[in-house]
């Protein structure tokens, strides 16, 4: 098998995981303690932090470790919805049509539940956010903004700094999820100007079931998991210390090899999105070709079922994603595929390659030699 | 697979015996908001499809099938009921739908054969040919539903059950360490979600249901019916028709929109015609034959005289009269275990 889903997953980094492993049963004590054992988990998430808190360039007490990506973008949202309401009476939250389900889905509910009105921002034909478009739709109730940092399906990296500065210059508060970014992209929050970052470990070679946020300071926020005061007060729960000592250690070698790790697959991808393009009728690129993640590849087939191409792939031996991540055999497009503009023909028929560390160029010409016919396949048996 | 215990078991076997194994199954057609009532791929009998098949170390994917099998199952049932059959989607399921959709898609992905939980057998001849066996448990036999099959598809067939009873598949399936429920073992269409196929008939085709007369088979009218896809032949109750001895449904005139009844005395029949027959072999017998005929999937089987006519017509002349002789059910001729063909009711 040839693994090409590092956007859906990646393998923990063997380094990473010796970081964690003494953290299990050796050093396993509850940080909130006050002995020894304690004191020793205690300093072993303190450095976590303080490691993460260096990458992203803020103070150690602005990071909150979470369960996952979409634990941290579920307490950014929700947190700051209700405190910036109780504060102001804001209840305005601005977010694009390509946010990741973690925050769509918080939205709605939201919406539904809580009286807040979501203004959903268009996007453009490459699935791209303007800071025009969120200048204008902005105003006074404007509780928050929320923006992904780069597309988890076709790639597409939203001009952050643009973004956020329109939101500063309103004095309106900046989240984004950045957890398809962090892998390839800077995380330096006062760079980018952000008030709120969601990441979560495994997508960047560490441990699944551990995430992170960052909270500049002075952002209100009400926690949505209570209990222990951990956290800051922000997210009760004990500390998983291994996986919070594996996300800082992924982090951190992830910010000091970005730029090899960046070299190393874009060529690759660039291949495959070349080749693709030229061997393959019907096949169109989505997202943009420029402004997106560098080991990032998705295209559209038009009259493909998408499913049934991956269904393929898989016996073939290739492990790839579609726009829709589904496992019942029920197609439809995702929301994305819509917000881009795709008519159905299209939308169903979406492929997403995305490579990463252990991918080689062999890897990749093979998967090229095999890909056309397959897609010729999926085209023959899905017209009926 | 379906996640019960026939198809779990088959896939088990094949394993065993060194095949390199793939799970499938297919997404089928539900009315909109019932999708968790069909019978044949609800989320649960999916999510313990692929326990199964994650237990056995195989992939397993689902094949969406859901458009093709509205297309031609639903619109057949549909069809049938309109020109005043009882028709028996599940044979149109197994031609059309798993035996050719689901085959292709299969040899597509790269498979050799495509085995399915149906408790039959297939006999693979010096001369290339492939028979079709009744399963060694008579009372579990599912070859009715596979008369459709021709030579092609039963080349590429395999159906690793049929050798075994169902008590034995049970044991087997405890000594591999899979779920041993089965399905309930019910005639349901698979897409009426468990309800009656007269309320399907009415929310999807309710422009069939056209009341009409009830007649003897003199012409007498005798009362009214509320359209005829409401009736089936030797339906006794309901009919509302008041006569001084019971009265069973005999025939539906389609083209006059009228229920034939009459008496218990009228309603066998020794013979009938069945055309879309389909031979095994894979060319018509040439001279008529002796067999059991079975003219439900359900019912036991008959001696008869089976008379080809043509490429794919037959006559068949029961040696006692038979109720229940339906159009649009099959009738499935036999030769001891030998399945040698089979066609629709006309």
């Amino acid at each position: 098998m040839i693994y090409l889903d590092y956007s859906a997953t990646t393998p923990v980094d063997v380094r990473v995981f010796e970081a964690m492993k003494p953290y299990f049963s050796e050093s396993f004590g509850n940080p909130s303690s006050v002995h020894r054992y304690g004191q020793q988990a205690e300093a072993a998430v303190d450095a976590a932090r303080e490691t993460v808190a260096r990458v992203l360039n803020c103070r150690p007490d602005e990071i909150i470790f979470t369960s996952c990506g979409s634990e941290s973008d579920n307490l950014a949202i929700r947190g700051a919805a209700y405190a910036m309401r109780e504060k102001n009476g804001a209840r305005w939250i601005l977010a694009s049509r390509t946010e990741h389900p973690a925050v769509t889905k918080t939205l709605l509910q939201l919406e539904k539940y809580d009286g807040f009105q979501i203004e959903w921002l268009d996007v453009n034909e490459h699935g791209m956010v303007t800071a025009e478009s969120v200048a204008k739709a902005i105003c006074a109730e404007t509780a928050l903004v929320s923006v992904m940092y780069a597309n988890n399906e076709i790639g597409t990296i939203n001009p952050l700094r643009d973004i956020a500065e329109t939101c500063r210059a309103r004095r309106i508060l900046f989240h984004t999820d950045a957890v398809q970014a962090a892998a390839y992209l800077p995380l330096d929050v006062q760079e980018l100007g952000v008030d709120m970052l969601s990441l979560g470990a495994h997508k960047f070679y560490g441990p699944k079931g551990v995430g992170a946020l960052y909270v500049r300071k002075g952002t209100p926020l009400l926690p949505h998991l209570t209990g222990g005061g951990q956290e800051f007060g922000l997210r009760a729960g004990t500390h998983n210390v291994p996986y919070i000592v594996g996300l800082a250690e992924a982090l951190r070698l992830t910010y000091e090899e970005r730029e090899q790790r960046a070299a190393h697959v874009q060529p690759l991808r660039d291949k495959i999105i070349g080749t693709v393009l030229e061997t393959i009728p019907d096949a169109r690129l989505t997202g943009d070709m420029t402004s997106r993640l560098p080991h990032h590849a998705s295209f559209v087939f038009k009259g493909v079922d998408g499913n049934l191409l991956l269904t393929l792939l898989d016996a073939a031996g290739f492990a790839c994603s579609s726009g829709s991540a589904c496992k019942t055999g029920n197609p439809e497009p995702s929301e994305v595929m819509n917000a881009i503009g795709l008519s159905r023909e299209w939308g169903l028929g979406s492929l997403r390659v995305t490579l990463g560390v252990g991918t080689t160029a062999e890897q990749v010409e093979s998967f090229l030699s095999a890909l056309p016919a397959l897609v010729e396949k999926a085209r023959s048996l899905s017209r009926r | 697979m379906s996640g019960g215990v026939d198809s779990s078991v088959a896939a088990a076997l094949l394993k065993e015996q060194g095949y390199e194994v793939i799970g499938m199954m297919l997404r089928l057609w539900s009315e909109p908001g019932k999708e968790d009532s069909n019978r044949c791929c609800t989320p649960d009998s999916m999510a313990q499809a692929r326990r199964v098949a994650a237990l056995l170390g195989i992939p397993f994917y689902v094949i969406d099938a859901k458009n093709v099998f509205r297309e031609t199952v639903v619109e057949y049932f549909l069809e049938g009921y309109a020109r005043g059959e009882t028709p028996n989607p599940c044979l149109l399921c197994n031609r059309k739908i798993r035996w050719t959709f689901l085959l292709e898609h299969a040899l597509v992905v790269g498979a050799e054969y495509m085995a399915t939980g149906h408790y039959a057998r297939a006999r693979r001849e010096e001369r290339g040919k492939v028979e079709l066996l009744r399963a060694v448990d008579r009372s579990k036999d599912q070859s009715y539903v596979l008369h459709v099959l021709n030579q092609e598809q039963l080349k590429h067939a395999l159906f690793p059950v049929g050798d075994y009873t169902k008590v034995e598949i049970r044991a087997l399936a405890e000594k591999f360490g899979l779920p041993t429920a089965s399905r309930k073992d019910s005639q349901d269409l698979c897409f009426l979600a468990g309800e009656d196929y007269r309320d399907f008939i009415r929310r999807n085709a309710a422009e069939m249901l056209q009341p009409g007369e009830i007649v003897t088979h003199e012409g007498k009218v005798l009362g009214h019916h509320t359209g005829l896809a409401n009736y089936t032949i030797g339906q006794r109750k309901g009919l509302g028709v008041a006569f001084p001895v019971p009265l069973y449904v005999l025939a539906k005139d389609a083209a006059r929109n009228a229920l034939v009844v009459g008496t218990q005395e009228e309603l066998g029949t020794t013979e009938l015609t069945a055309h879309h027959v389909n031979w095994l072999s894979g060319e018509a017998p040439r001279e008529p034959f002796r067999a059991e005929v079975k003219i439900r999937y359900t019912a036991k089987e008959v001696e008869a005289w089976v008379t080809p006519m043509g490429a794919d017509q037959a006559q068949v002349k029961f040696d006692a009269p038979q109720r229940d002789v339906t159009a649009g059910q099959a009738a499935v001729f036999y030769q001891g275990d030998l399945l040698v063909g089979g066609g629709i009711i006309q």
